[in-house]
């Protein structure tokens, strides 16, 4: 059996498929069960359709056998505590400070009061209960590095799209390495660099509007700046005075 | 502010749907050790992301980082794995020593599972991107709307996909009888 032009061509298929899924609602599903009386075309594929459900129903499912299901059980379990292998010992001591401190802000957050527009709202909720994640011993980064040129590939490959990565130690924040997370539902680069005893983490991804301007805003006494540029978002988080997240802001765009 | 008030431990929101996450692993890799792999990395990184995350349907969840975990697999091992092995003689031996439904006889539980290897062999051999497709709609049965969150697609393009593995399916399976 093989598929004749025509039967490609009939523009009524997918809306056939559709019904077939259960995706149509009863005035679509009344338009297209009209179409269906005159066309041939979409009478075969409701055949097809259901000739290829009855292949592959309760025949091809597998579900995870007994024995896998109980390591990775046990492998969860073990990795609970501390999902990622732990921090230097040098940044173990920069964070133990900021650890504590994030543990009050997240009680804190509880009790906070919404005053940005819904979806921004959730935008930063996101991006501060990330910054306070990856601030727990051994979430930092998944690659820690002070050059560029070693974060930058490191995200090749992970990322659909390949983040720009600058050092400015020359302005005080020094490059501590990078991560990847997930933001409103997509994966994003990470940039972590530090500011005396602080973390700033730099979030990008990309976005098909324009640039804007550094704009900053506050989050459970965590200060945010967000501009885009050159294709991208990018979100400062840190607990650094909001003066210097904008310095660090405009740093990072006047670095070559 | 509904988000630091969830009840929902890893334990009861995501793990519930681990035949879910195998099934699909399962489905994307070669063997049963890759898909062992791609499972356990995906495990690890929704423990990790779990505290972020702020949507209503974990199943969907869960199975978009298993299939980006399958996809970073495929791009370490620069694409060999995009095309599995169909009906290896593991998978082979799998579906013929399976034990026969009650009412069956030897015999004719025997074709069964030879029947399921064939149609398995089938569907393995469709390029990943229909082949994901067609698996989470046949036999996750998500909606087109979980299918196009899951594998970051247009629904639009979920829609042809799916009708392009269906049709592709049909014709091997004809193909197949008419050359024995």
């Amino acid at each position: 059996m093989s598929a004749s032009e025509s039967e490609r061509r009939c523009e009524m298929l997918l809306l056939a498929q559709a019904e077939f899924d259960g995706e149509l609602d009863a005035a679509q599903a009344a338009a297209l069960s009209a179409h269906r009386a005159g066309c041939a075309v979409c009478q075969r594929a409701t055949q097809t359709l259901a000739q290829t459900r009855a292949m592959l129903r309760d025949r091809l499912y597998e579900p995870a056998p007994e024995a896998l299901r109980a390591r990775l059980l046990e492998r969860v379990a073990a990795a609970k505590p501390a999902a990622r292998p732990p921090l230097s010992a040098r940044f173990s001591d920069w964070l133990r400070p900021a650890f504590g401190f994030a543990l009050g802000a997240a009680a804190a957050a509880t009790l906070s009061i919404a005053l940005l527009s819904p979806g921004t709202q959730s935008l930063t909720q996101e991006l501060v209960a990330s910054h306070i994640r990856a601030l727990q011993p051994g979430h930092l980064e998944d690659v820690a590095s002070t050059d560029q040129h070693t974060v930058k590939p490191w995200f090749d490959g992970r990322l659909p799209f390949s983040p720009p990565v600058k050092e400015l130690r020359g302005d005080g924040f020094p490059l501590v390495g990078g991560r990847l997370d997930y933001l409103a539902g997509r994966p994003v680069a990470a940039l972590v660099y530090g500011y005396r005893k602080h973390v700033i983490d730099l979030y990008a991804w990309p976005q098909a509007k324009g640039s804007t301007a550094p704009a900053k805003t506050q989050r459970e006494g965590y200060n945010l700046v967000h501009w885009a540029a050159g294709g991208m978002n990018f979100w400062a988080v840190s607990d650094v005075e909001a003066k210097e997240l904008r310095a660090f802001a405009q740093a990072w765009r006047a670095a070559p | 502010m509904p988000a630091f008030a969830r009840n929902d431990t890893f334990e009861t929101a995501v793990l519930p749907h681990l035949d879910a996450a195998h099934n699909l692993a399962r489905w994307l890799m070669r063997d049963a050790a890759a898909a062992e792999d791609v499972l356990q990395e995906a495990l690890l990184r929704s423990l990790t992301y779990f505290p972020s995350f702020r949507g209503v349907n974990p199943r969907a969840w869960l199975l978009q980082i298993v299939r980006n975990s399958a996809y970073d697999s495929f791009n370490l091992n620069r694409g060999v794995e995009l095309v599995p092995l169909a009906g290896s003689p593991a998978d082979a031996e799998a579906g013929a020593i399976e034990l026969p439904d009650e009412a069956d006889d030897p015999e004719e539980s025997l074709i069964k599972a030879r029947d399921r290897c064939w149609v398995r062999s089938l569907v393995a051999e469709l390029p990943v991107e229909l082949r994901e497709t067609l698996v989470l709609r046949e036999l996750e049965e998500l909606s087109y709307k979980e299918i196009s969150e899951v594998t970051q697609t247009p629904i639009g393009t979920v829609m042809s996909r799916l009708w392009r593995a269906r049709r592709r399916l049909i014709e091997a399976a004809g193909e197949a009888e008419r050359t024995p």
